[in-house]
């Protein structure tokens, strides 16, 4: 059942639309991803969701009462900042007791429950300190306990972790994903990080431009992604320029090679298209029986750590990505080397070309 | 550094402090010029109108400061959050009192409120209220910028918005975070309202001109010692407000700018 609902949410700053069409229903527990470039309307929702900006239209409804103009402070609804927006002239403790405070809870319950979430972010030791005595990653850990302390309805956080260096951003994700499940807080969390959003969540929403692409599981949003932008922006992504040679049979050419694809392709035959093509998807070798097969010249290659990424030119301008793993037996080819490679023919998909989806994560370069 | 440019980063300071010390030296010692044992002193603390004057213009200093910080950091806060576009028009409004020249701004005050129908100045203590006024205004761009900067040292729209989802309303907010992370901007506009209020010559001499700038420009004429002397009592004065200043904000060093992320 649905615990917080997002109906037509659309949201105008003058003649900006900054959120249009936008429907989502989380159930109780649920962990949720808004992905999206910059500027694509991630933080106008959520804020719309805590109540700091009003929707231009649409509802949002939690759990049953509708809250679309209910002021901020009267939501029950936790926030955690990218800037972790603790208060400078409170201590930890101080900090974490601040929403207990102002529900007037006696102090030694609120003594009590400050304590048992400095456990649980594995701080119990920096009670007495203030916020300039803490790490980034401390810091942030407190914003979260504060967020929780009064045992909000839904969690939501805007980029907790892009202040943070990478390998603290890993671990903290990691902490405030355990720490969600441990409680089954609803939590929205937004991000322009793909890895994160697909690692963290049970659903992701793909935006662009103030609009949804695509919700569904990271499983489903990476395997079928629903539309061009979430497959060029979710992932590594080839898009090669392809011809339709007969629409019907699935046949197009790449690089002038014929190749034969499962994916339905509405174009006549001489139409452009671009091939979407996952770098994993491709392997090197003949493949198995059946496998489209295009031969070129190793552009170069690229040692990654666990994967190896190689680039191969098919033509002047048709460059594929390909990642195959590392492994000890792993011979790789010389750059200039002509090569084979393949795959399967329910791999790709057609897409119309143009409007490229330019979100820097494409792999053909 | 090379050597050379400490050597003249020394010259330069030494000659900036020169230029501030000499006067000040001079000051002293032409106090105990008449009388090496004091007596400029002597006269001034005997003198019932040095502490009159010194005491109305502390009081009306004390005052300033109240209102003008419960216009002033409301306000500065307010235009912060929710009308940044206007702050450009503030800060062209915190150059006014500079346009117009103390002894126009006095005129115009007592031909407004010393005659019918805003004769204000004939009331009891109305040139007092006058007076105030005139000082809030004088003071509002040192208070503004002050209080500004401050605010621009917090992330004011974020720790206003966790204090709100965390159920706040704005009284708790603005006295429980707002405030508390500007007690050191506060200070300092405070004590430069204090500085240019006590010192302040030209509204005072027709408004009040029992105050104190006013008492010590009369002193100068007849006892130009014991002026010297009171030039030097608020030097300490002033030194006595500089180190409140520091100390109050020593208990928060380095909280003002970490509010954000780092
Ligand atoms: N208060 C506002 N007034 C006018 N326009 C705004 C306002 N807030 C946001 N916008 C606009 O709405 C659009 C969406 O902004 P939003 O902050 O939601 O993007 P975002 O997805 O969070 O991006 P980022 O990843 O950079 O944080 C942007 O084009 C932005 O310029
Ligand atoms: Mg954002």
């Amino acid at each position: 059942m649905s615990f917080l609902t997002l109906t037509n949410i659309q949201k105008s700053f003058g003649t900006m639309v900054a959120v249009e069409d936008f429907n989502l229903s989380a159930t109780k527990g649920e962990f949720v991803s808004f992905l999206g470039p910059s500027g694509c309307g991630k933080t106008t929702t959520l804020r719309m969701i805590a109540g700091f900006e009003t929707p231009t239209s649409g509802t949002i409804v939690l759990d049953g009462g509708d809250i679309t103009y209910r002021p901020p402070n009267k939501r029950n609804i936790g926030m955690v900042f990218q800037s972790y927006a603790l208060f400078p002239n409170m201590t930890v403790a101080q900090n974490v007791g601040f929403g207990l405070r102002v529900r007037k809870r006696p102090a030694d319950q609120i003594q009590k429950r400050v304590t048992e979430l400095l456990e649980l972010i594995h701080l119990p030791d920096k009670a007495n300190q203030f916020p300039y005595q803490l790490s980034g990653g401390q810091q942030q850990r407190v914003a979260l306990a504060r967020a929780l302390a009064f045992e909000p309805e839904v969690l939501l956080l805007d980029e907790p972790l892009s202040a943070l260096d990478a390998k603290i951003r890993v671990s903290l994700r990691q902490e405030i994903r355990a720490i969600q499940r441990q409680l089954g807080i609803t939590t929205v969390y937004v991000t322009h990080d793909q890895e994160e959003a697909l690692s963290l969540s049970d659903r992701v929403v793909v935006m662009s431009r103030g609009r949804v692409e695509q919700i569904g599981t990271p499983f489903e949003i990476y395997n079928f992604p629903a539309t061009r932008f979430v497959a060029s922006f979710v992932g590594q992504l080839n898009a090669l320029p392809a011809t339709v040679v007969d629409a019907g049979s699935g046949r197009l050419t790449v690089g002038g090679q014929e190749i034969r694809v499962s994916a339905r392709i509405d174009a006549p035959a001489g139409s452009a298209m671009s091939l979407a093509l996952r770098p994993e998807m491709v392997s090197l070798g003949e493949g198995p029986e059946g496998s489209n097969r295009l031969a070129g010249t190793v552009a170069d290659v690229d040692f990654l750590g666990a994967i190896v990424r190689m680039r191969i030119r098919l033509a002047d301008a048709v460059i594929v990505a390909l990642d195959v793993f590392n492994e000890p037996t792993l011979k790789l080819p010389a750059v200039g080397s002509s090569i084979t490679i393949s795959f399967p023919a329910d791999g790709p998909l057609v897409m119309a070309p143009g409007s490229e989806a330019g979100s820097g994560t494409s792999a053909a370069a | 550094m090379s050597r050379f440019g400490a050597w003249w980063a020394w010259a330069i300071f030494i000659i900036a402090a020169l230029y501030m010390l000499v006067p000040l030296v001079a000051t002293f010692q032409f106090s105990l010029q008449q009388n090496p044992t004091g007596e400029a002193y002597r006269y001034i603390f005997n003198d019932v109108k040095f502490f009159a004057g010194l005491g109305y213009s502390f009081l009306v200093a004390v005052i300033t400061i109240v209102i003008s910080l419960l216009i002033i950091v409301p306000t500065a806060y307010w235009v912060r959050l929710k009308l940044p576009r206007l702050r450009p028009f503030i800060e062209f409004m915190t150059l006014l009192p500079f346009v117009v020249p103390p002894i126009i701004l006095v005129f115009g005050l007592i031909r407004s409120y010393g005659r019918p129908p805003l004769a204000i100045t004939s009331l009891p203590h109305g040139s007092d209220v006058v007076l105030i006024g005139a000082y809030v205004v004088l003071s509002f761009p040192y208070m503004y910028r002050a209080v500004d900067a401050g605010l621009a040292s917090l992330d004011v729209r974020s720790l206003t918005e966790a204090a709100q989802s965390m159920g706040s309303g704005w009284p708790r907010i603005l006295l429980r975070v707002i405030f508390p992370n500007l007690r050191v901007a506060i200070l300092s506009g405070a004590f430069l309202t204090l500085a240019i209020v006590v010192g302040e010559f030209t509204i005072a001499s027709y408004l009040a001109p029992w105050s104190f700038a006013p008492y010590l420009s009369q002193l100068g004429v007849f006892k130009a010692w014991s002026a010297a002397a009171v030039s030097i009592i608020s030097f300490m004065l002033t030194w006595a407000a500089m180190g409140i200043l520091i100390l109050a904000s020593r208990g928060s060093a380095g909280r003002v700018q970490i509010a954000g992320a780092r």
